[in-house]
């Protein structure tokens, strides 16, 4: 598989970590009044589509960044790459 | 028809003419009292001590393809009962058990070969880990011996004694570990199901649930509504995709692994071999060829391939540990698709939904598994309760802190 990195173009997986589903992003907030049940959801039960999925990617062998990547778990075709930073970001996360 | 050396004279004598289908190719009944989904290893079995025993009458197996065309028939085939912890090693050793006995039971040649498996070690303190696993396996009487580098020299002499980065320094021999023939084991129990009555009904995809009042009443399928008092999914590499039919997460990830094969050699190597720091596996089948493989490839997949930068991994792991292994011609490959579940271990447990159940998250291990997944799944569907070996496997052990990670390594279902 070739990811399209957004900074430097297009790389080999093998340069990556997988980490899972990018809903690993939006980590719950530990003081909410639910924070067991949410963190419990959160770390273990997975939506494990069949079809568009968006995924962690580590480019440990690159630039060390963090990707959000949409991919298709039935084809494994490559169908958007995002910095995972932009993608906190949108979601109003980070400075 | 009871298949015997008789039998096969007497075919013999009439040319061969009058073997007859293994099971029958039923219509679906309007409703059933236990329909198990996934004609899989696990779902056959299943099926099968329902009737044997459970004296169940009105069991169905629904099938989107053709029975062993899943993960029972794209396996490599190992068997053991070689785990660590409480909550697995007394249900794999019932299912060595099952093993032993499963061809006299079933009245089908599964080829189970107990040739023994010898797991290596390579530094000091993994040999320490063996002779712990050794004896977690002394205790339910799997049985485990630990050999010494001279020990495992004396077995397989070809091995790469001398790495200089994974040298062999012994290693632990379950000598009643093997092989068996995989698909054969999917037809055996397909027939023997049959036999007392289960109806098996291929070319059947569930494609949904029709539950009220958090109750099941039965199932949606590409050949209609069939109703049931109870329902079993067995669906292995599938099981997030059926389950989200029911309005149901789990704590699982599908993954793909792949297997390998070479063209066909005299026999080189008798017994299993792990080879515990690259991570390859390597037996011989009875065809000859070298049936092996190595890690996942790591990332979600409902793809039945796998990519090239496993293959080579895989392939040199083999290389380093058995140099001669790069003289063979690869002759097949495939992948098939996986539950990796949050811990490494597997479900059988009953879901919120009154009347539905789940069987999963076998992750490459399961087809060890068979007959004992099919006996306790089979156990609780009948009675509601689990079968004493089978006591740990809850869908909701992360949420009791009562996880199974036989591993060690956490939460994270790619490095399992
Ligand atoms: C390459 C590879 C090597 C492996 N090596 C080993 C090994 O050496 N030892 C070991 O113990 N384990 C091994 N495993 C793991 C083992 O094969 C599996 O854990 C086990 O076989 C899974 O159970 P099963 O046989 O019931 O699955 P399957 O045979 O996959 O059965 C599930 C069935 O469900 C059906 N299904 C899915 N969705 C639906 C639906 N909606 N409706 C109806 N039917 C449906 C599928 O078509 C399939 O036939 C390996 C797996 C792979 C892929």
């Amino acid at each position: 598989m070739i990811i399209n990195h957004p900074l430097l173009g297009p790389r080999d997986a093998s340069e990556f970590t997988y980490l899972g589903d990018a809903s690993l992003i939006n980590r719950p907030d530990w003081q909410s009044d639910s924070a067991a049940a949410e963190f419990h959801d959160y770390l273990y039960l997975r939506d494990n589509p069949a079809g568009t999925h968006r995924e962690l990617w580590f480019h440990e062998q690159g630039d060390r960044s963090w990707l959000v990547v949409t991919r298709n778990t039935l084809t494994h075709e490559i169908l958007a790459t995002e910095l995972a930073r932009d993608v906190a970001r949108k979601t109003g996360r980070g400075k | 028809m009871r298949y015997s050396a008789l039998a096969i004279m007497r075919q013999v004598l009439n040319g061969h003419r009058g073997w007859t289908p293994a099971w029958r190719d039923p219509e679906p009944q309007s409703s059933y009292d236990f329909i198990v989904i996934g004609g899989g290893g696990h779902g056959l079995a299943t099926a099968y001590y329902l009737a044997k025993e459970h004296n169940a009458a009105r069991v169905a197996v629904l099938e989107k393809g053709w029975i062993g065309g899943g993960n029972v028939g794209r396996n490599t085939t190992i068997i053991r009962a070689n785990y660590l912890l409480e909550g697995n090693q007394p249900f794999y050793e019932l299912s060595l058990k099952l093993w032993e006995n499963l061809e006299q039971d079933l009245n089908y040649n599964a080829m189970v070969s107990q040739r023994g498996i010898l797991n290596l070690c390579h530094t000091d303190a993994q040999r320490d880990a063996y002779r712990r696993r050794g004896n977690a396996m002394m205790f339910t009487g799997s049985g485990a011996e630990l050999l010494d580098t001279d020990g495992v020299r004396a077995m397989y002499p070809f091995l790469n004694f001398d790495d200089a980065r994974f040298p062999i320094k012994g290693g632990l021999l379950h000598r009643r570990g093997g092989t068996a023939r995989h698909d054969g084991v999917a037809w055996g129990y397909a027939r023997a199901a049959d036999q007392r009555g289960v109806d098996i009904i291929q070319n059947c995809e569930v494609t949904g649930f029709r539950i009220e009042n958090g109750k099941l009443l039965g199932v949606e399928t590409t050949r209609g509504y069939i109703g049931a008092k109870k329902v079993g999914v067995a669906v292995a590499g599938s099981s997030g995709r059926v389950m989200a039919q029911a309005g149901m997460r789990l704590p699982i990830e599908s993954h793909v692994l792949q297997a390998f094969v070479t063209e066909g050699l005299k026999p080189v190597l008798d017994g299993v071999i792990t080879y515990g720091a690259g991570h390859f596996y390597v037996s011989q089948s009875d065809k000859g060829g070298l049936v092996f493989g190595g890690d996942i490839d790591g990332y979600n997949t409902y793809a039945q391939r796998g990519n090239l930068p496993v293959v080579e991994d895989v392939a040199e792991g083999g290389m380093s540990l058995m140099p001669m292994i790069g003289r063979a011609r690869l002759l097949r490959m495939w992948g098939g698709v996986m539950d990796m579940s949050m811990d490494g271990s597997p479900f059988i447990d009953h879901t919120e939904i009154d009347g539905l159940y789940f069987n999963g998250g076998w992750c490459y291990g399961g087809f060890k598994a068979t007959p004992a997944s099919g006996f306790c799944f089979a156990h609780l569907m009948a009675t509601d309760r689990p079968h004493e070996v089978a006591t740990a496997y809850r869908l909701d052990r992360f949420k009791t802190g009562r996880m199974i990670d036989e591993k060690g390594v956490g939460a994270q279902p790619n490095l399992h």
